[in-house]
């Protein structure tokens, strides 16, 4: 248990991060220019990472497997960043963004850790007003806001529905100054194989050079891993195509502790699955919520009927239909939690009232947003209010402005027009509070060996609010890693320069090439792509939206075969001195066949429900999830141990010294 | 050239999805399947790249080719599809190019010098007016996939270039180094080899994003200006 440490700074809770960087050590410009550092990911976290220790004198190295850092996935972030600025005068404070995120954790988030991301967030919207990244702003000039999920107040900051690529392309432009300033080295299209370890320290790690299919080593002195979520464990979902867990899977292997690994967030707002064809799945941003709401019909017939194509939702009128999220939360509505709104929709669609043809989709409907706009325009113009058509045309030229890249990328898939018919949605999986175990100085149990942004566990708990992951990515790059590290590195100013030239790289390069060839030369006969598919039917179905003991016992044993059926009878084509994107997805899958009954065993073993985890042993009468603070207050913190079941479950146990623990309650 | 046969294509596919049919099909048969840059699936990061019957990212309007949906071509069309064809984009393989000449060019001038410490000034400090944010944020949207070169018949980088200097000099944070900016990322877009910009609006045409030809213009008097100032 020794090396559970969170050394979570002494003191009052508001004088923690203060005075921890009051105490930390710190390393002279001088000898940062001695001091080498690898950032693995070009996301908001490792892009703003690397600008921010290139600037401060490090040498850094930052990798990222696309062709440029510009496009890592942060850049699809679309609804915005939550901050603390209480611009709006509506009662909002750090305290509050503090409790709101805790809460919407379903406690079971680090309260210093939290704190202190709550404590950063207003810094990070100066931070990138400065930068140039152009928020929505409202007719005075000044920054305009919007409401998320979970939360009474307005804090989030956007730009329409691109502050994701927003914010990324600030990070990205002040990588370049760096880069320019030659303090950035940056290695396009080169994919993390692994990390290396000298004296039990991260030291380097090798790579796979994605053009030419080179095995390269790279040295440091510390590792700092930013390569984000594994939700593609669940082959469908809304991160990109290439996302992977492969950086922070090896890293676990060599003893990095993984936490939480089976608190997935399903975001309730996607657009539904139309066939077995599909690759991916494309989120329709929760600020929707703000003015789209939420139904099924009434009446299973009607369901039924719309299923068919036999009617039309647009012609069931109001007391027809079924806002059952307004019905069951009356205080949040349409704008409770991820989780809450995604179960949610299941137990509609389950007891069958989905309205599209798999009946797997519930609506979000613009029309009274479009009605209440237009009225309040046509009332600004001085026109007519009861004018039905200009009340359209105004109140559609509002929501455009609003949300218009949203609607028209809703248009070109599923070719209706949402600006005439509801949206049709459907919960996928769309980010991971579970990640790589880290410290309040966000250093893993590897020392020298960091995790940020959505790839670490700390900040999110069992279920994370909107808009929270942008502001985590950024505040850990710009505001948090930067210091803490430092206070590692004051060891390493007479170290000199880390040679490649050891056992230690010998003995990982050849580990990589040896899995390399072997995956090249198995020349089986079934896909990686059938594999990994096969692999996010077992995850989806026994460890998705609502678990059970049966269903995850299941699922480890289906997944412990489906990896042996895939080192047995994989069938990679190409070679492994070239650009190979089979090679590359089939080293990523199979990470995902050992982290994906990891992640099953986790679940099995937290017997509780708590956010996105639902165990439908632990249930309120009325179906709502049901925590059990006695026996599951901690964050499980698992210890790689051979085959992934038989990890080892090391406890932090989780104190709540500034918020009380109670029932979540959105009602 | 290569020709494929492929069967069994919904109208509900994205066309990229209609490559993975394909390549899974010749990945079960052990060949190599037909490489092509792609990762966020839905028309932000910039990673695909296909010139498609003649057009980058196809018949569509404002779309990248991963939301370009099947439905826009009849059964039994024979597709011609390439890669984004200029010398500033060499290829890697198959349909995949190094688009890395934009990175370059960022390297010279995209960017507010600011430090990431956070000890700036308020956000609120200095208001914007809301015209010129909207702007800025059209600006801003550019994805750098580079269908402008491909489009463009002298493979020019403008509309590129002056989605990043409009962004900026739009902003009274990017006023600053608005000169210098200008004129490096300019010269890095000329070092690179892109050709000159003849205004036939080709780009702004086929570009996903929609990003305006006005741009290009308002680069070209910051260009002026800063060449007479400097």
């Amino acid at each position: 248990m020794s090396k559970l440490n969170s050394k979570i700074p002494k003191g009052p809770i508001s004088e923690k991060w203060t005075n921890h960087k009051n105490n930390i050590r710190l390393v002279s410009p001088a000898n940062k220019r001695q001091i080498d550092v690898i950032v693995v990911g070009t996301g908001l976290a490792g892009g703003s990472a690397s600008a921010t220790l290139a600037e401060l004198g490090y040498n850094v190295k930052s990798f990222c497997f696309q062709d440029s850092p510009r496009r890592a996935h942060s850049i699809a972030a679309q609804g915005g960043i939550n901050a603390a600025k209480n611009y709006q005068g509506d009662g909002d404070s750090v305290h509050r963004l503090f409790y709101d995120t805790v809460k919407g954790g379903d406690y079971r988030s680090r309260e210093a850790n939290v704190y202190r991301l709550a404590e950063v967030s207003a810094n990070i919207i100066d931070q990138c007003v400065a930068q140039g990244v152009p928020f929505a702003r409202d007719y005075g000039g000044l920054l305009d806001n919007r409401s998320f999920g979970g939360v009474l107040v307005s804090r989030t900051f956007y730009a329409k529905g691109q502050t994701g690529q927003q914010l990324l392309l600030g990070a990205y432009s002040a990588m370049n100054r760096q880069i320019a300033r030659g303090k950035i080295q940056m290695f396009n299209r080169h994919e993390m194989m692994d990390i290396v370890l000298v004296d039990g320290k991260a030291r380097g790690i090798i790579t796979r050079n994605l053009i030419d299919g080179k095995i390269e080593r790279h040295s440091a002195h510390a590792v700092v891993i930013a390569s984000g979520g594994y939700g593609n464990l669940f082959y469908l979902s809304t991160n990109a195509m290439g996302s992977n867990v492969s950086a922070s899977w090896k890293i676990h292997k060599k003893g990095a502790y993984f936490a939480n690994p089976c608190f997935t967030q399903i975001h309730p707002t996607c657009i539904p699955v139309s066939g077995d064809h599909q690759s991916k799945l494309t989120l329709m941003s929760e600020s929707l919520r703000n003015d789209g709401r939420i139904w099924v019909p009434k009446s299973k017939s009607d369901a039924a009927a719309i299923r068919d194509g036999k009617l039309k939702p647009t012609d069931l009128s109001e007391e027809k239909r079924d806002y059952y999220l307004e019905r069951r939360y009356p205080a949040f509505g349409n704008l409770v939690p991820r989780d809450v709104a995604s179960r949610a929709a299941k137990e509609r669609c389950d007891a069958g009232y989905g309205v599209n043809k798999t009946g797997e989709a519930v609506f979000l409907d613009f029309a009274s947003a479009i009605i209440r706009y237009g009225k309040e325009k046509a009332h600004v113009k001085g026109l007519n209010e009861n004018d039905e058509n200009l009340v359209q045309e105004l109140g559609k030229e509002i929501i455009k402005a609003k949300y218009g890249n949203l609607f028209q990328m809703y248009e070109k898939i599923v070719d209706q027009n949402p600006y005439e018919t509801p949206m049709m949605i459907y919960p996928a999986v769309h980010y991971t509070m579970g990640g790589v175990w880290v410290d309040y100085n966000l250093m893993t149990t590897i020392p020298g060996c960091f995790a940020i942004g959505e790839a670490n566990f700390s900040d999110h708990g069992a279920n994370r609010l909107g808009a929270s992951a942008l502001m985590q990515g950024l505040a850990d790059g710009y505001f948090v890693l930067p210091y803490t590290i430092g206070d590692y590195l004051a060891d390493d100013i007479r170290t000199g320069p880390i040679s490649t030239d050891s056992k230690e790289f010998d003995e990982a390069e050849k580990a990589v090439k040896d899995k390399i060839d072997s995956l090249i030369n198995n020349k089986g006969s079934k896909t990686v792509d059938y594999f990994h598919k096969k692999l996010g039917k077992i995850i989806w179905n026994k460890c998705g939206m609502s678990r059970n003991e049966k269903g995850l016992k299941e699922a480890i044993n289906e997944i412990k075969s489906l990896r042996k059926d895939f080192y047995k009878n994989v069938l990679v084509p190409g070679t492994a001195n070239s650009f190979n994107e089979s090679l590359a997805k089939a080293t990523r899958v199979s990470d995902f066949l050992e982290l994906g009954e990891l992640f099953a065993k986790d679940a099995l073993e937290r017997s509780e429900s708590c956010g996105g985890h639902f165990r439908e042993e632990s249930q309120s009468k009325e179906g709502e999830a049901l925590r059990d603070d006695k026996n599951f207050t901690f964050v499980s913190a698992w210890e790689y141990n051979g085959e992934p079941s038989n990890a080892l479950l090391h406890k932090e146990d989780l104190k709540y010294e500034n918020i009380e623990l109670k029932t979540r309650s959105y009602k | 050239m290569v020709t494929y046969d492929i069967d069994n294509i919904s109208p509900d596919m994205s066309f990229l999805e209609m490559m993975d049919v394909l390549n899974e099909e010749l990945a079960s048969k052990g060949v190599d399947p037909v490489a092509f840059d792609h990762d966020c699936r839905e028309g932000i990061c910039g990673s695909c790249s296909m010139f498609i019957n003649g057009e980058a990212h196809g018949p569509d309007r404002l779309v990248t080719t991963c939301q370009l949906h099947m439905r826009k071509f009849k059964d039994g069309d024979t597709i011609f599809i390439e890669p984004f064809r200029a010398n500033t984009f060499p290829v890697i393989k198959d349909l995949v190019v190094d688009r890395s000449s934009f990175d370059r060019i960022q390297h010279a001038g995209g960017f507010i010098s600011v430090n990431t410490s956070g000890n700036t000034q308020d956000a609120n400090a200095i208001p914007i007016e809301k015209s010129n944010a909207d702007k800025a944020f059209d600006a801003a949207t550019c994805i750098g996939c580079g269908a402008c070169v491909a489009t463009c018949k002298n493979s020019s980088a403008m509309l590129f270039v002056s989605a990043k200097v409009s962004q900026f000099s739009l902003l009274p944070q990017g006023q600053v180094e608005a000169n210098e900016r200008v004129l490096n990322m300019v010269k890095q877009m000329d070092d690179e080899g892109f050709g000159n910009c003849t205004n036939t609006g080709a780009c702004e045409v086929e570009c996903p994003k929609g990003i305006s030809l006005e741009n290009i213009a308002r680069m070209n008097r910051d260009y002026l200006k800063a060449k007479v100032s400097s």
